[in-house]
């Protein structure tokens, strides 16, 4: 008898680190949605739905300020838009795969989990069981952090002393950091920071992200055809 | 807002973070982006975390505060130095939180 384990069972190893990440991240989550006066359900309900996590704290930062429906809606498209890179570098590799398949994976496309796909993917596309463990087992951690949260949240009258308002900004600087490369970077990075905070000041309230988002991005494909005419 | 208004918001959230995921996977074998928009689309990660980090450290209780005694500011610089050398998320999330944490409870008693 030869002791064969089942196809998936690499795919669930796979998102182990994952794992480790999303539950404690997933917990402050489910906290801070309940301070901002989301429902039990509808805390469950966004990382069962939207499943995207610096878009969700955001999401519930702007619940807590009652921001109007529709910049909340803006605010979690322009930050989620990056997800069309992060699809269009995996969808070489799944050009055999089905419709509805592609259709299930991309629901559960993270960078986490585009991380851990495109290092596989190159040097083969797993057995498809194994990819949609991957992906199912990081979505559970994430929904069970947030259960966690919503669950002990019931218990935190007051987020301040345990420095959980501060969850937000220091994972803002941890992911700008990591996404960092060159000084063209830098640059961009300082220049929308700086303009975000002045359309604040001058009164655009909460759409001061759009704008300098999309204001900061045009700068950087300046910037680069600029450096590349002049190196050229 | 009431919940059901929260829930409708949760399904527009859903809408327009699926089909930016959903879309290149479909049609990348009959389409590809343009080079300009792949390079615009390259600086959108660092631009909209920059354009969120500076004002959820710089502005405080809706007004600009670039002074010693803005803490979220204060502990953005332990933050940036674990996240710059330690590359990991979580290792600089909790070493902001603590840093802020400490100080509210020194600075309180």
């Amino acid at each position: 008898m030869v002791d064969r384990q089942p196809a998936w069972l690499p795919g669930v190893i796979r998102a182990g680190p994952i794992v480790l990440g999303y539950i404690p991240i997933g917990l402050t989550f489910g906290v801070l949605a309940q301070q901002a006066g989301l429902s039990a359900f509808n805390a469950l309900m966004m990382s069962l739905l939207v499943y995207a996590g610096s878009s969700q704290l955001i999401a519930a930062g702007l619940f807590a300020t009652n921001a109007p429906v529709s910049s909340i809606i803006l605010t979690t498209f322009v930050v989620n838009m990056r997800h069309i890179l992060l699809s269009a570098a995996v969808a070489p590799f799944l050009k055999r795969w089905r419709k509805s398949e592609l259709a299930a994976f991309a629901f559960q496309l993270t960078d986490e989990t585009f991380a851990i796909h495109s290092a596989q993917f190159s040097s083969e596309v797993p057995d498809k069981g194994a990819v949609f463990a991957t992906n199912v087992t990081a979505q559970a951690a994430w929904v069970s952090g947030t259960w966690l949260g919503v669950t002990l949240g019931q218990f935190i009258t007051d987020v301040k002393p345990l420095g959980l308002d501060y969850v937000l900004p220091a994972m803002f600087i941890a992911l700008l950091i990591l996404q960092i490369k060159d000084r063209v970077q830098i640059g961009v990075a300082l220049i929308t920071g700086v303009l975000s905070v002045a359309l604040f000041v001058a009164g655009v309230g909460r759409w001061n992200v759009i704008v300098a988002t999309l204001l900061g991005a045009t700068l950087g494909v300046i910037i680069d055809l600029w450096t590349n005419r002049r190196s050229s | 807002m009431d919940q059901q208004t929260i829930f409708l918001t949760i399904i527009g959230m859903m809408a327009v973070t699926y089909i930016p995921r959903l879309l290149p996977t479909w049609l990348v074998s009959s389409w590809t982006l343009p080079s300009w928009v792949e390079a615009w689309l390259r600086h959108v990660p660092v631009a909209v975390l920059a354009a969120m980090l500076f004002p959820s450290i710089l502005i405080r209780s809706e007004q600009f505060a670039l002074t010693p005694d803005n803490l979220f500011l204060l502990a953005a610089f332990p933050t940036l130095l674990v996240a710059w050398k330690s590359r990991s998320l979580f290792g600089s999330v909790i070493t902001g939180i603590i840093v802020v944490a400490l100080a509210r409870l020194l600075l309180a008693g």
